[in-house]
């Protein structure tokens, strides 16, 4: 009696995993359709032309992002929302030159010169494992250039008063 | 198929089940295969976990968030509110029952590896309250524009470490008479998800490293580090750039030179040696690794825009550090640096933690005010007033604090 219940148990084991093996390779199965573009992008890496590092960049934003589709390239006040990058000539080479690795953050919250940029793009080239831009690097650049050019701040700028929220400070709440 | 882009796959199909089954992965463990760190950022789960909303955000790849001033009031900064500054992915998965720490290197006399729970009970357990700074804080104000993060002024905090002294670590393992750098390695990961390339390994020098204050932290403020601040294990190492003060620890290095990781060469966390006109271009054989941070001081109360009545006097209230022994005074002026007055000044509680100050302030007439604050250090160290030597980076930007006060 005991012989057999312990194969009985120990058949349902047996069939409890097969169900699980059988249910990881369904959702590995699954996940490989829907994720194939990553993985052949991933696979031509060595070989990403501009073209193709603009697709993983769209291909990664479209996972991080809430934007529905309609929305994806909308621009409101001279700013692309997606990215926060400023809607000018180029953009769309310009989101997938620049974005496919780092956040467009980086970029809008810099300042420099045409010079000032290149030496950036150089500097991920030789540390970075960015590519060689071609032809589209002067195009980067004008963009960059034009965009996020820096402005005469002098040795130190006044508080910026236009940003400050003015409030009444209730002092009776603090005293000790 | 290469292992990388085995593991890149392994990776996304795992990351992608989490995704969609929207839980843990169940079958996680039982997956034949050596399942690496995920590194890829997915768009579910929390962006960024255990830390408050009311953070600056500057970059979300990789993370990059500071802490308005005002936020900083507290004694020692509350976790949720301690400024973080990555250069890579954030690690996953962290399984602390099997993390360890290797130490080894040319200047190692051996190679010894301590799993978590051996640091905490081999080696003498230490709290230190330590100011860490960005190398990299105050940025946003050279002209012309550094390169990099635009912080303003809140990528620091002070915080209470609890850990092992790194020298206790280093001494079981022994170190060679020729020892010059001590670096880390963490388990961050590049952006580009490159496994042969590290987002930052940078370290200190091995006088720095056997300091009392040199610390192999895994608690702050009597909590697990934040995932963000470096969960499970960190370095800290107060008074210096906190770059140094490597995050996911899991290998330190004792070198017989200068360590040569990322970021430790080219214009990274190095100033020029000699000084230079602001804009001017610097040769990289021409920079210096910054190592000791300058006295600075902040404001952290009131918030700026306070308005108040002529007839009310304000109290204000902040904290002072430096790399010095200690911050013997911390002036404030009301009038643009024409008059400076003193304000009440707290001891350190030991050597790299930040002083409070505060004083109540009385305006003559109606008008609109700044209030600047500036700090000395036990070694005659002023802070500046307007931006100090500007640099191609933009780090060590010390120049007083200033608020906007209107009295009616």
């Amino acid at each position: 009696m005991n012989n057999h219940n312990y194969d009985t148990a120990s058949l349902w084991r047996m069939l409890t995993l097969l169900i699980h093996v059988l249910l990881f390779l369904v959702i590995v199965s699954f996940m490989y359709l829907i994720l194939e573009d990553h993985i052949v992008s991933f696979l031509n890496k060595p070989k990403l032309s501009v073209e193709q590092l603009d697709d993983i960049a769209a291909n990664r934003a479209k996972g991080r992002s809430q934007v529905k589709n309609d929305k994806w390239d909308l621009v409101e006040n001279g700013i692309h929302l997606r990215t926060g990058l400023k809607a000018d000539e180029n953009l769309q080479l310009i989101i997938g030159a620049c974005t496919s690795c780092h956040s467009a953050k980086i970029i809008t919250q810099n300042r420099a010169s045409r010079e000032g940029w290149k030496s950036m793009i150089v500097w991920m080239q030789e540390t970075q494992g960015l590519v060689d831009l071609g032809d589209k690097e002067s195009i980067v650049l004008d963009y960059l250039a034009k965009n996020y050019a820096p402005q005469e701040m002098g040795r130190r700028k006044n508080l910026d008063l236009a940003e400050i929220e003015w409030y009444i400070l209730n002092l009776d709440e603090i005293e000790e | 198929m290469s292992n990388t882009r085995r593991k890149f796959i392994q990776e996304s199909l795992l990351a992608s089940m989490a995704v969609s089954l929207g839980t843990n992965i169940v079958y996680g463990k039982n997956i034949p295969f050596d399942l690496q760190l995920l590194g890829l950022e997915d768009s579910t789960s929390d962006q960024f976990p255990g830390k408050s909303s009311l953070m600056t955000v500057l970059n979300d790849r990789p993370i990059n968030m500071e802490t308005p001033a005002h936020l900083l009031k507290d004694a020692l900064t509350p976790n949720d509110l301690f400024f973080v500054r990555n250069n890579g992915l954030v690690p996953k998965n962290i399984d602390i029952d099997n993390w360890t720490l290797t130490i080894s290197g040319e200047s190692a006399r051996k190679t010894k590896t301590y799993t978590l729970k051996e640091l905490k009970s081999k080696f003498e357990n230490v709290n230190y309250n330590l100011t860490l700074e960005c190398g990299g804080n105050g940025r946003k104000e050279f002209s012309p524009p550094a390169k990099g993060n635009q912080w303003s002024t809140g990528a620091v905090g002070c915080a209470k470490w609890t850990g092992v002294r790194l020298r206790d670590v280093l001494k079981d393992v022994g170190i060679k008479s020729n020892a010059v750098y001590v670096a880390y390695y963490g388990a961050d990961i590049h952006l580009s998800g490159a496994a042969d390339k590290d987002p930052i390994s940078r370290g200190v020098p091995i006088k720095k490293a056997n300091e009392e204050e040199s610390m192999i932290a895994w608690a702050m403020n009597d909590e697990d580090l934040p995932l963000l601040n470096g969960y499970p294990l960190r370095l800290v190492f107060g008074g210096y750039p906190a770059s140094c003060s490597g995050k996911w620890l899991n290998k330190i290095l004792i070198r017989d030179r200068v360590h040569d990781g990322q970021k430790m060469n080219g214009s990274a966390y190095r100033i020029p040696c000699k000084p230079v006109s602001p804009g001017a271009t610097v040769e990289d054989e021409d920079m210096c690794i910054i190592e000791n941070m300058p006295v600075k001081s902040l404001i952290t109360f009131p918030k700026t825009g306070a308005t108040i009545q002529l007839s009310q006097s304000l109290p204000i209230s902040g904290h002072a550090w430096t790399s010095s022994k200690e911050i013997v005074k911390v002036e404030y002026s009301i009038d643009f640096g024409i008059q400076w007055q003193e304000s009440t000044l707290s001891k350190s509680a030991n050597k790299y933690a930040w002083q409070n100050f505060e004083a109540k302030v009385k305006f003559p007439q109606t008008g609109y005010y700044e209030v600047w604050a500036k700090a000395t250090d036990s070694d005659g160290n002023v802070q500046a007033m307007l931006l100090p030597g500007w640099n191609p980076k933009g780090y060590l930007n010390n120049a007083c604090h200033r608020i906007a006060v209107k009295v009616l």
